[in-house]
């Protein structure tokens, strides 16, 4: 009966679990390692990496083949992709639709132009802007005044048009987009899917793909080729990537180690055992995530299961020591290194990074139901008469590693001492400084992205200044506000301009200004008269316009819907954007030139003095830098605090300062040469390294808790108890090492400190022994 | 006046035709003439006659030309504005701002400029994609008129009409469908050289 209770709550749990498991959503979209961040300009920022339309934009390049095939290229892929739900927009440099947005702006000019006012319409006004308005049928530009003076004779269209050129600002060349060197065309789509939707990014870049082989291989165009970049190709490639990389590589890594096992034991039903209380943890940390997080990361799964190679230790060191005299000893070290471990990732729980704190809860869930099942649940199924091979003899290398400690037991600390030293001097180039550093995209997409950016005109912004409200209309009022302020400051010299969504979808407030500013048909004809008196052009052929300014005052307000259809669209969805219940209003500031970069804190002041609430400047490069910045100093506290809890709890259970130091001392040594040498190898550390550190730490102490332990016997650890320290050691090895083969920046960088880490740190726990002399049995 | 010209001109060109075959003067010739002109600064007058206003406007400055596609148009009165072109991308400064444009956006304009640019350059081939060419006079006087075989280009211009002497252009003269045109005349400026 009492054999049985264990078993009995067993199966209820994995019962349980399993029921969890398959509910389970499991992501492997990259949102889980942006942090969540803290402040509102940060807020937005991650907001922005995440929906805004710069994350829409899909960069593409046709190289190959001559000019002439890239060209028809081009036009095809671009006349078959705007007919395509898939994208909202598509440009390659070919004007088209501009005929269309001309139309618009100039049938809503008299509610888009920032020139009408009641004054433009006195007498006064009116000859003034009609003078100017002939003055400029003598230019160049009279050609596009022309045919439309007598419904415009005050010029408002080209007021708009100049604010919408501002806009698209963009260097065209000669027929279609090409690069410098004239070897590639070049196009731009913007996505019908946000930046946040992969599979609908996933769609659109097949979509995207498929057409241009369907156009080119008809064509006898083969030769020419698609290149593509932009986030959402980032994003796409990076979840296959991180879907396939889990897959292969835990599925490798477990192979190995049960191949490992196997060839330990020599003994199915030993692997079968041994296996229970990983596939309980594995199951039960799996369900837990699930529960605090609502869907599981691919990543977690990606190193949550190496790190159940810990689990495995538990039943390899219960099997080997099973037989051995002492063991209520046995499971006192088992608890504390489990405790030590469960520090370690609690550590994990409180970074900022919801990916980070998956891994935390996995790692701890799974490692405490291992060891639970293994202490109570293993016995209960273990045969009566199982006994495995005798592997002592794996222990013998470790027994000599400690016979050497007398000669080289301080060569841990040289090593140590050294590579602290290199670290020194490597100081000031250790860190990874940008947010880029933990994107999963490979640095020759980053490259091929820098290029195509370089020769395209992709939105590249800066500098943001944001005006934020509940509702559109006041997130509009609010920027043409702050839009005064931006003039002041561009009259100045201060800025060299900006863009607003309020130019081409003015608020409500604004509009009904404008249109009470015109007045009815029989006032305007009368100060028409007067106002063309001594001019050429003479008040009986502005009739069209009469008639334009009283339909105006009659015309229903501008919405977004109204833009529908147009490019101004486009513009306005990518500067006007909302977040649950917030909208904001996002006007890009841009320089005045290179030789005058923006001050940042002179429009930080003009802002605040405008008195517009809620109104933020955001130089989103430094701020992004400010945001990693924020992560690896949390990550450090992170770290810190668990090495910190880990050696207060090993203090606690040891009681002893000197025991604590002889276990404490090979595990620095262990993570300062790991470091050192990954900085020697020109690694950047990342705040992913400093969390495979405090791994090294949590992993490493169990094996020097063993060491410790085993001072207890006159002889040191049993030959016994270090077999099953290098069998632990290597399923941990080959666990972890094979992660430092991956791609993912996630991935690698956990691999490839915990792998070395767990092998020195065994090592160095040997050399560092304290048992004197060289003794062999 | 007008009768007068109306008469003249069949005959005028008659005869400048006969002696254009005459002494070779061919669009070939003029063109290759054309090409040699490496480009410069000259100055303008350009008139306007709109149908819409009463008198005629009027504006003045300097034109610069760099083989093969760049020119510029740089206006001192009535109020100062520069229109620099190159390739296809326009920009238009005025004091109240800047304009960038892309002449395909605007086909009329476009058909203009191109028939001065192409005949700055010397393209015949350019030329004759939109128009056809009747030269008349001698390499000392020669006219060059272009009737545009396109019809979105018919629909807004008549004739244009380039007057020049040896690689020089002298006038430009530009009708347009509603019955607005346009003259320039062109001056070289003598401290600038060619």
């Amino acid at each position: 009966m009492k054999r049985r209770t264990p078993l009995i709550v067993w199966l209820l749990v994995l019962l349980v679990c399993a029921v969890g498991v398959s509910r389970t959503r499991f992501t492997a979209d990259l949102s889980a390692f942006l942090p969540s961040a803290p402040t509102e300009a940060q807020a937005l920022l991650v907001d922005l990496l995440r929906d805004g339309v710069a994350s829409r934009m899909l960069l593409i390049g046709i190289e190959g083949g001559d000019a002439g095939a890239r060209k028809q290229a081009s036009q095809a892929l671009a006349g078959a992709l705007r007919a395509s739900p898939a994208f909202v927009a598509v440009s390659n440099g070919e004007s088209i639709g501009t005929d269309k947005d001309q139309r618009w702006l100039f049938d809503h000019r008299y509610r888009l132009s920032p020139a009408v006012t009641p004054e433009r319409f006195s007498v006064a006004g009116l000859h003034a802007a009609i003078a100017e308005s002939i003055d400029l049928l003598a230019s160049s530009a009279g050609l596009l005044l022309k045919p439309i003076i007598a419904r415009d004779p005050t010029a408002e269209t080209l007021q708009v048009i100049e604010h919408f050129s501002r806009y698209r600002d963009a260097p065209t060349q000669a027929g279609l987009w090409t690069s410098r060197d004239g070897a590639r065309t070049l196009l731009l789509a913007t996505t019908a899917a946000s930046g946040a939707d992969t599979d609908g990014q996933a769609a659109a870049i097949a979509t995207l793909r498929a057409t241009f082989a369907r156009l080119t291989t008809g064509a006898g165009h083969e030769n020419l080729r698609l290149l593509v970049s932009g986030p959402g190709v980032f994003a796409v490639n990076a979840r296959a990537t991180i879907k396939d990389e889990v897959a292969r590589l835990s599925s490798t890594g477990a192979a190995l180690i049960l191949i490992l096992l196997l060839l330990i034991y020599r003994s199915p039903t030993a692997l079968l055992l041994g296996l229970a209380p990983v596939a309980t943890g594995a199951l039960a940390g799996i369900c837990a995530v699930s529960l605090g997080f609502g869907q599981v990361h691919g990543i977690t799964l990606g190193f949550g299961l190496p790190l159940l190679g810990e689990a495995v230790d538990y039943a390899i060191y219960y099997f080997i020591q099973r037989d051995g005299a002492d063991a209520g000893r046995f499971w006192r070290t088992i608890r504390l290194g489990v405790l030590t471990s469960v520090f370690g990732f609690g550590a994990l729980l409180v970074t900022g990074f919801p990916g980070l704190a998956q891994v935390g809860l996995f790692s701890m869930t799974g490692l405490v139901t291992a060891v639970l099942t293994t202490r109570y649940v293993l016995p209960a199924l273990t045969p009566a008469r199982f006994a495995i091979r005798d592997v002592s003899v794996l222990g013998r290398g470790l027994r000599w590693l400690m016979g050497r400690s007398r000669r080289v037991g301080l060569l841990p600390l040289v090593a140590g001492a050294l590579a602290a030293a290199t670290l020194y001097v490597h100081r000031d180039h250790l860190w990874h400084h940008e947010l880029g550093a933990l994107s999963p995209v490979p640095e020759a997409d980053q490259q091929l992205d820098a290029r195509l950016r370089q020769d395209l005109p992709a939105p590249d912004v800066r500098f943001l200044v944001v005006a934020s409200a509940h509702d559109a209309d006041t997130a509009l009022a609010r920027a043409e506000g702050l839009g005064k302020v931006l003039d002041r400051l561009a009259a100045d010299g201060r800025i060299g301009g900006f863009d607003s969504p309020a130019r081409f979808l003015p608020s409500r407030a604004t509009q009904a200004a404008r249109i009470a500013a015109l007045p009815d048909a029989d006032t305007l004809r009368t100060r028409l008269a007067a106002a063309t008196a001594d001019l050429p052009l003479r008040a009986d052929k502005l009739g069209p316009f009469i008639d334009d300014v009283a339909a105006a005052r009659h015309a229903p307000a501008l919405t977004r819907a109204s833009l529908d259809g147009t490019a101004l669209a486009l513009a306005v969805d990518a500067m006007l954007i909302h977040h649950d219940s917030t909208w904001r209003a996002l006007m890009p500031v841009r320089a005045v030139d290179d030789a005058h970069p923006i001050d940042p804190r002179a429009v930080r002041a003009a802002l605040e003095a405008s008195g517009v609430p809620d109104a933020v400047f955001v130089d989103i490069k430094s701020e992004s830098e400010r945001l990693y910045a924020g992560y690896l100093h949390e990550a450090r506290t992170a770290a810190g605090g668990g090495v910190l809890a880990i050696l207060i709890l090993l203090a606690i259970a040891l009681r002893s300062p000197a025991r604590l130091l002889r276990l404490a001392l090979p595990l620095l040594a262990t993570v300062l040469v790991v470091i050192g040498a990954l900085s020697l190898a020109g690694e950047r550390l990342t705040l992913l390294h400093l969390v495979g550190m405090l791994l090294v730490v949590a992993v490493g102490s169990n094996y020097a808790l063993f060491f410790d332990a085993g001072e207890h016997g006159t002889d040191g650890p049993s030959l016994r108890t270090l077999a099953s320290l290098v069998v632990a050691n290597l399923t941990t090895l080959a666990g972890f090492g094979i992660l430092a083969l991956s791609s993912v920046p996630v991935l690698h960088a956990i691999g490839i400190v915990v792998g070395p880490g767990a092998l020195l740190a065994l090592v160095f726990s040997a050399l560092m022994h304290p048992a004197t002399g060289p003794r062999r049995t | 006046m007008s009768v007068r010209r109306l008469i003249l001109i069949p005959l005028l060109f008659q005869i400048a035709t006969a002696a254009a075959a005459a002494t070779g003067w061919t669009v070939d010739r003029l063109m290759h003439t054309l090409a040699q002109n490496a480009g410069g600064t000259v100055h303008f007058t350009e008139r306007k006659y709109l149908a819409i206003l009463d008198t005629p406007v009027e504006s003045t400055g300097t034109l610069v030309y760099r083989r093969p596609d760049h020119l510029e148009r740089h206006a001192l009165t009535p109020r100062p504005e520069s229109m620099v072109l190159d390739g296809n991308a326009l920009t238009l400064t005025r004091p109240s701002g800047s304009l960038h444009m892309d002449l395909r956006d605007y086909p009329d304009a476009a058909a203009l400029i191109e028939s001065i640019r192409s005949t700055l350059a010397g393209d015949r081939a350019a030329l004759e994609r939109n128009y056809l060419l009747t030269l008349s006079g001698s390499q000392h006087a020669w006219t060059l008129d272009l009737s545009p075989s396109d019809t979105r280009i018919a629909a807004l211009v008549v004739r244009i009409r380039i007057e020049g002497h040896g690689g020089q252009i002298d006038t430009v003269s530009v009708l347009q469908a509603d019955g607005d045109r346009s003259e320039m005349r062109i001056t070289p400026i003598p401290a600038a050289g060619s």
